[in-house]
Formats: structure tokens, C-alpha cells, sequence
């Protein structure tokens, strides 16, 4: 099967009733998505299809046919990282870092948008993820931060 | 120079066992040196305070230091990363060291160039003098050959006045390579040729197997294996969605006994009480003089459920055992315990000639809370890679695994009795504590016990030990923070440690100290406000620690709505609590702004704390952040749910934690004490939050709720 992976086309055989995650972790070598759960409840393997945030780990491979798909490793680079990337760099949310992938990729739709948000539409986008460190009101700054610099620019 | 000597304590606990410069550190490349330590990242951030003092002390850049990849061949074994020791035990450690090898680099310079002591700078590694012109730098000057030499005790340290590093809020080392994706966690870990395991579990650690209808298995999947030992069992196949197919099919399969073994969840105060258990005397004070007459008898009992870890990754290890040696990956934060534990089982199966060398390396998981399934799932592995002629394997537990089959922290019970006089005066504090044991790590089991979940399923079992509690010299288990805190004329603290253990119990973040606290500090809030006293002021009125008192005022004053009533709506609270963790740790106090409604939500959080020398400010505050919204959630949400017969928490559906729009607004203030012995922050914050949470609910509504967790169901039945 074909789709368009962070840009780039990809070609990928994978069966597809089976579940996208585990092609795009174990097949495409996209670790940064992330297994949490299996039941599509924690949020930590969420990637963009067309720009929508999905939860990959109960997603049959096959709905990925024809479509855009954003992992964390096509969202910006060290060099050049997107907003939200530059926003958590700064604001240090991250304790163990693990749920912090699928919470980046659903802040970075929500700052794409270009959608006048307040903090409770944050709080509502993200409430899609689980964190067990406690790191949510960092979290919370650093994309408001984001959406700031967006708005400003 | 200007030197210092700080006071130290536990150093010696890492000391003792890796006593020499090179069990530390090694000047491996030029411009490099790399530092090995036992104490693992878990979330913490601790290899970023770890590399703060290396570089201060030696002088160099933080990017001078390489970290040694951490396992049981070359690292220094510091036992087990927990109780808030790291800082302690390594940090102290890591400092001496370096501060050991400078002396030498110092001697060495000034003997090469006859420059005075006093006249040498260190920059980057880099050695000068003001007053010759030789310039030397550590990679200049052998320093290897004195890696066999013993760290000093009495090497002269840093002043923290010529700090540059330490004190400073460093961004955490690891939080870039895990934002752009790409390899960060065990789970991404990939060996060449690895296959992918799935084990089945019952969801009581008494269940055993009936039957599985193993040739309907090969029917379907003839090509993963199916494993069987005993009521242990496990696939492996060639690729991970194979295996994920394959165990949901072999759930279908396999026929469990579930003896009826779980107490009534609906009950535990019945099970904590009448269980058998071992009692010991925790402390006790003997009042000077007998009390006084007229006082008021209260008395006050405080439970809390079994809580899960529940971190977001689900626990992981690979294995590889090939030419009689066994190489496994974990995030244990004990790896040579968990070695020692695993050679145990070894043994027992291949005799001390006959038995695979094992090498326990650690690879970073996610976010850990005290004892997870990372050790389980190791020994789960090697089981399977026992069978996998060389082959290198991976196991994932699954998320059901993850809740109801992984050690959880403890249902625990308090009874406070105290007489108060009508002047505050408090007298006859009893306190009695009913609990499990706060750890089955492995490492401590007795001949023949073996604490992994799956060695009481093999076929030729072992014996699972009841919990025991690490002792008070260590913080303590059960009994963590039972002693009261406060200036009291005479105290006596039980605690029964229970001698039966239905669901399998161990250590979570800050272990008996969370249910402790939360017990004294809402007995606290309740005797002030018989008397109608702040209980601020009622507690101040106990208190005579300064670093207590700092803390508390602290606290207080930041919280811009503490005083300020006018504005409150119906049904917000204000809650305030305080400890001292594990009565040896961190200072910390905490006020809580609560709204309780159709839910009781914590709105504002205010923390103060004092943890000694602070070492990166940010990462102190990251992790009483962290834990405060932690303990918001097992304080409003969580318990774990049984059946007489089987956990049923099995899923996030079943196992709520609090979720984005729930979080509180933080304010942390640290009091730093540059001249004071550095401490462990993670822990903190757990009991106190809980307490003011409690506290808060009480000034919202005039309900106490004294059965965790605090619920709008439980407020409206309680009286």
C-alpha cells in the first residue's frame, strides 16, 4: 500500500485490518509514535491524518490509504522546530516525555489551524492524552505560548 | 581556591560499595569525561542534576560530560533509584569524586609548572595559573592512572559561592532527542533479528491455568510459538501485530481458576483490621507529666484504596540468551537487584557450574512511580528467551497487564486518637496504621521466595514473599511519616503490617507517606477547628522546626487567594497541609483552592519547599509540580477495582487519572539553603496535596471525606 509519510511516499506491505501503529513503529521506523494503550484512551500514538488528530494504536492500517499522515518526526527539526516544539523546549513540560509526542502532534494541529482558541479549548484538545507525571499546566503554557507566537507573527 | 566542605550523610551507601575514583568517572577521550553512575532516569530528570554537579566540580563545560551507558558490567551498583535518595546517595558520591581527581590534577599542575595552589584557575578542564604562564589540561596530566585510587571523604569541594552550574535552572539533557521522535524509551529499542512476545496473564495473581486448547492455537497461528510453563505463558512471533493477534486469540483459549482469594472492595477497613499481621511499635513518646483534666476526646479513622501506577507506557524488556550467556534490557530501577533476583531462578534450574552469565543493562521507559511491572517483565522475557535458541526477544505487557497485574500501592488504614485541651494543647496522640508491606522489590526476598509475578506461576513455583517495608532508616514503608511532626508531649504510632497480601502490593511514589500525611493533617485541621482556630495558626502553635515554619508562611503568603474570600462562589474551599517528607527529607507545604460542584476540582495549588542546596531550581519545581497534580489525582479519582476472584481495572475506561482540564494552576517557591545537604523533591508534595485537597473540601462544604478517593459520590453520602 501507498501513503504520503511526513512528505515523503512510502510504500509499505502490511495487512490492512491490522492495526496502523505497529506498521508505522515497526515498519516505518517512526518510534515516535508511541504505544500507551491499545484501546485508543491515552492518547500517546496520535498522529495527523490530513491534518486530523487519530489515535493510531485502534486504526486499521488500511484507513491510511491515499493520505496524509504527520508523525513527530515530521513536525520540525532541532534546527528548525515548529511552534509548539520551540514553546515546550522553552517551558520544559517534559518529565519522562513519553505521552508528550501525541499531546505535540494534536497542539500542533490546533496551532495550524489558525483558530482563535482560549485556554479551556486547549485544555479540551488535550484532553484526549493522559500524562501520569503531572507535567499538564507546563503543557498548557507552553501551547498557549505557541499560539501567542503564531498570532504575533 | 576557595574550598568547603558540605555535611554528608547517606554518601555512604554509594560510597561504600564503589569506593574508588573509576567506579565514577574516567577521562575516556580528550576534552571528555565520562561519568558512571548507578541511579537511572525514570522521568526525574536525574542524569541532568547528576551532570550539573560532574561539571561544577571539575570545572568543565556540561557538554564535556558523557554519561556511561548504565548496566551491571561497569556501573556502580547504588542499589536501587528511589525514596528521593539520588541526589543524596549519588549526587554526593559523583561530587567527592570529582573533587578527588581535581585535587590530583591541582597537585599535579603545580608540581609540573611550580605554580602555588592558590594561584590555579580551571576552566573547561583547562588549568592556569596567575602566576606562571604553564598552561595543562586534565587530559594533559594521566589523571587514569589513579582511577584504582580511593574516593576521599574529606576531598575539598566547591563553595557553592563560586557556583556556576549548580543552582541554575539547566534544561533537561533528554527532552530534545524525545521531541523530534526517533529512539528514546526501552520500547524503541530494536535488536537485529528481534521477534515480538505477548504473555497472558490472570487478572488475580492466584489464578492458575485449567486448560488451553493448544491445538486450536497452531491451528490458526502455526507459525508463532506458544510457551508454557506452569500457568505462565506466552507467544513469540516474527512480527509484533502477529503477536498482538495471537494472544487475543489465546485468551480465547485458555480455561483460568480464579480462586475467590480478593477481599471485599466494597470493604477493606474489615480486610486492613482482620487480616493477620505483625505489629511493631513505629515510636513512642512518654508524656513528662500527666495531662491535664477536662480535655476532649477525638478520634478519627482515614483509608485509602489500592491505587495503580498506571504509567503511560506500558513496561517492557528484551532478552537475548546466546552461548550460555543472557543479556537482558530493562527499566528497572534496581538492575542488580534485579540480576541477583534472576540468578536465583537460575540457579535453582542450572546449578552454580551449569547457569548463563547474566548482564542486566538498563534503557530508559517511561514515567516511574515507585515499583512497576519493569522487573517482572524481565524475568517474563528471560523465561521466554530460555526457550529462543539465541534468538533476540521483545515483550510489551499490555495495558490490562499494566493495571491489574502490576504491583499496586497498598490499601491503608489510619486511626488517630488525641485528647485536646481548650488551649490547643494536644495530648495522648494514638496513632495505629494497617497496611501492606511497601515493597516486594526484587533483591530482599528470603531462600526460596522470588517476588516476580511469574515465578508463582511455573510449573516448579516459588513461594511469593507478603511485602515487606524498606526500614526507617530508608524512610521507612507503611510507617513513612507516621511519627507527627509536631511538638507533642507524648505520642505512640502502630503499625500492623499485614501477613496476607491478595493483591500483590509495593513501593509508589513516597510509599505509606501519602496515606500518613493526609491522615495527620486533616486530624489537625479537624482538632483546630473544634476550637475554632486557624489551622494554620493551630499548627504553627505545634511547631518550633524554622524551616517547618518558613515553609508554611511561604506557602501562605504567595497564594494571592488565600485571604481573600469576597469573590468566592458557592462551594470553594481553601485547604492547607504540611510535612516534612519522611520526616529526614524535604520541608514542603501546600494550600489548595478547591470548587466542588458536580465535581470537586483543585483550581489553584501554592507549594513551598525546602530541599536543602538546590541543584537545577527548575527541575526541584518540575518534579513538586508533578507530584502535587499526581496526588490530585489519586486523591479525587483513582482506586483500584476487584471482584472477589479478579482486578477488574483493565483499561484507562476503568482507571480514570486527571485529565487536562481538571489541573490546577501551580505557584512553587523554593527556599534555597546553599549551606545545607541537598534532598529529594520528587516525593514531596504527595501527602501534603492530599491533605489540603481534604482540608479544602471541608471548608467548601463542612463534609470530611476520610475514604479515598474523594468523590461527589462519597461526599453526598456521607453525613
Amino acid at each position: 500500500m501507498e501513503l504520503m509519510v511526513n512528505g515523503v511516499k512510502r510504500v509499505c506491505d502490511f495487512p490492512a485490518n491490522a492495526f496502523a501503529i505497529y506498521a508505522l513503529r515497526n515498519d516505518l521506523d517512526l518510534k515516535g509514535v508511541r504505544m500507551g494503550c491499545g484501546d485508543g484512551h491515552c492518547g500517546s500514538c496520535t498522529v495527523l491524518i490530513d491534518g486530523v488528530p487519530t489515535t493510531s494504536c485502534n486504526l486499521p492500517f488500511g484507513a491510511l490509504e491515499g493520505k496524509k499522515i504527520t508523525t513527530p518526526e515530521g513536525v520540525g527539526t532541532i534546527e528548525k522546530p515548529h511552534p509548539v516544539q520551540a514553546a515546550v523546549l522553552a517551558e520544559q513540560p517534559g518529565q519522562c516525555g513519553f505521552c508528550l509526542s501525541g499531546i505535540m502532534m494534536s497542539s500542533v494541529a490546533l496551532v495550524d489551524s489558525g483558530k482563535r482558541v482560549t485556554e479551556s479549548d486547549v485544555c479540551a484538545a488535550l484532553d484526549k492524552h493522559l500524562c501520569r507525571c503531572g507535567s499538564q499546566p507546563r503543557i498548557i503554557k507552553a501551547v498557549m505560548a505557541a499560539l501567542e507566537k503564531v498570532k504575533s507573527v | 581556591m576557595n574550598t568547603v566542605t558540605l555535611a554528608r550523610g547517606f554518601v555512604k551507601n554509594s560510597l561504600e560499595k564503589n569506593p574508588t575514583i573509576g567506579h565514577w568517572l574516567a577521562f575516556s577521550e580528550v576534552d571528555k569525561v565520562t561519568l558512571r553512575v548507578g541511579k537511572v532516569n525514570f522521568g526525574q530528570g536525574i542524569s541532568t542534576a547528576l551532570t550539573q554537579i560532574a561539571a561544577e566540580e571539575l570545572d568543565i563545560a556540561l557538554a564535556q560530560i558523557i554519561h556511561a551507558p548504565i548496566n551491571t558490567q561497569d556501573s556502580p551498583d547504588e542499589g536501587v533509584t528511589s525514596g528521593s535518595f539520588s541526589i543524596e546517595h549519588c549526587g554526593e558520591a559523583v561530587r567527592m569524586a570529582c573533587a578527588t581527581i581535581k585535587a590530583v590534577a591541582i597537585a599535579r599542575f603545580c608540581s609540573a609548572s611550580g605554580s602555588p595552589a592558590a594561584s590555579v584557575a580551571i576552566k573547561n578542564g583547562v588549568i592556569s595559573s596567575s602566576e606562571t604562564t604553564h598552561v595543562m589540561t586534565y587530559w594533559d596530566l594521566n589523571l587514569n592512572d589513579q582511577l584504582s585510587e580511593k574516593v576521599l571523604y574529606d576531598a575539598l569541594q566547591k563553595p557553592q559561592s563560586d557556583h556556576r552550574l549548580v543552582g541554575t535552572p539547566v534544561p533537561r539533557l533528554d527532552l530534545k532527542r524525545k521531541l523530534f521522535g526517533g529512539h528514546s524509551f526501552i520500547q524503541d529499542m530494536v535488536i537485529p533479528g528481534m521477534q515480538h512476545c505477548r504473555i497472558l496473564r490472570a487478572p488475580n495473581r492466584a489464578g492458575r491455568i485449567v486448560n488451553v486448547d493448544e491445538a486450536g492455537f497452531h491451528n490458526r497461528f502455526s507459525d508463532v510459538e506458544l510457551l508454557r510453563d506452569g500457568s505462565f505463558i506466552g507467544v513469540i512471533a516474527a512480527r509484533e501485530e502477529v503477536a498482538v493477534a495471537a494472544i487475543s486469540y489465546l485468551e480465547t483459549l485458555v480455561t483460568w481458576h480464579l480462586p475467590a482469594s480478593l477481599p471485599n472492595c466494597a470493604d477493606l477497613r474489615t480486610f486492613l483490621t482482620s487480616a493477620p499481621n505483625e505489629q511493631r511499635i513505629v515510636g513512642a513518646l512518654a508524656a513528662k507529666a500527666p495531662p491535664p483534666l477536662g480535655l476532649k476526646r477525638f478520634e478519627s479513622w482515614y483509608q485509602r484504596p489500592y491505587i495503580a501506577h498506571a504509567s503511560i507506557g506500558p513496561s517492557c524488556a528484551l532478552a537475548q540468551w546466546k552461548d550460555n550467556k543472557l543479556e537482558i534490557w530493562s527499566h528497572s530501577q534496581g538492575i542488580y537487584n534485579l540480576k541477583a533476583d534472576i540468578e536465583v531462578y537460575l540457579r535453582r534450574e542450572f546449578g552454580d557450574t551449569g547457569m548463563p552469565e547474566l548482564v542486566v543493562h538498563h534503557v530508559e521507559g517511561a514515567g516511574c512511580y515507585g515499583h512497576n511491572p519493569a522487573d517482572d517483565v524481565a524475568f517474563d522475557v528471560a523465561l521466554l528467551a530460555r526457550h529462543a535458541q539465541g534468538r533476540p526477544l521483545r515483550l510489551l505487557w499490555s495495558r490490562a497487564a499494566e493495571l491489574s497485574c502490576g504491583p499496586s500501592g497498598s490499601a491503608h488504614l489510619v486511626k488517630i486518637e488525641a485528647d485536646l485541651a481548650d488551649d490547643g494543647a494536644i495530648h495522648n496522640w494514638t496513632q495505629t496504621i494497617w497496611s501492606n508491606g511497601y515493597t516486594s522489590r526484587p533483591g530482599r526476598a528470603a531462600p526460596g521466595n522470588l517476588a516476580f509475578v511469574a515465578a508463582a506461576e511455573l510449573a516448579n513455583p516459588f513461594v511469593t514473599p507478603v511485602s515487606l517495608d524498606p526500614p526507617m532508616s530508608a524512610g521507612g514503608g507503611g510507617d513513612r511519616n507516621a511519627i507527627p511532626l509536631y511538638d507533642l508531649p507524648d505520642y505512640k504510632v502502630i503499625y500492623n503490617r499485614l501477613l496476607e497480601m491478595p493483591i500483590r502490593t509495593s513501593a509508589i511514589r513516597a510509599l505509606g507517606g501519602y496515606t500518613n500525611v493526609w491522615a495527620i493533617e486533616s486530624f489537625m485541621d479537624e482538632l483546630a477547628l473544634s476550637l475554632n482556630q486557624d489551622p494554620v495558626a493551630f499548627r504553627l502553635q505545634h511547631l518550633s522546626d524554622p524551616r517547618a515554619i518558613a515553609v508554611i508562611q511561604k506557602a501562605i503568603d504567595q497564594a494571592d487567594w488565600w485571604y481573600d474570600r469576597s469573590h468566592d462562589e458557592e462551594g470553594v474551599g481553601r485547604g492547607f497541609a504540611y510535612a516534612r517528607y519522611k520526616n529526614t527529607g524535604a520541608w514542603c507545604a501546600v494550600a489548595v483552592r478547591i470548587l466542588a460542584g458536580t465535581s470537586v476540582r483543585v483550581t489553584d495549588i501554592s507549594i513551598a519547599a525546602d530541599v536543602g542546596l538546590v541543584i537545577n531550581p527548575d527541575g526541584v519545581k518540575s518534579q513538586l509540580e508533578g507530584g502535587a497534580v499526581q496526588s490530585c489525582s489519586w486523591t479525587l479519582k483513582e482506586e483500584l477495582k476487584f471482584s472477589n476472584e479478579a482486578i477488574t481495572t483493565r483499561s484507562w475506561a476503568d482507571y480514570p487519572i486527571l485529565m487536562f482540564s481538571e489541573v490546577p494552576a501551580l505557584t512553587v517557591s523554593l527556599i534555597n539553603q546553599p549551606n545545607e545537604p541537598s534532598v529529594g523533591a520528587g516525593e514531596a508534595t504527595q501527602g501534603p496535596t492530599a491533605a489540603a485537597i481534604g482540608n479544602a473540601v471541608y471548608d467548601a462544604l463542612g463534609i470530611r471525606i476520610k475514604q479515598l478517593p474523594i468523590t461527589v459520590e462519597r461526599i453526598s453520602t456521607t453525613d
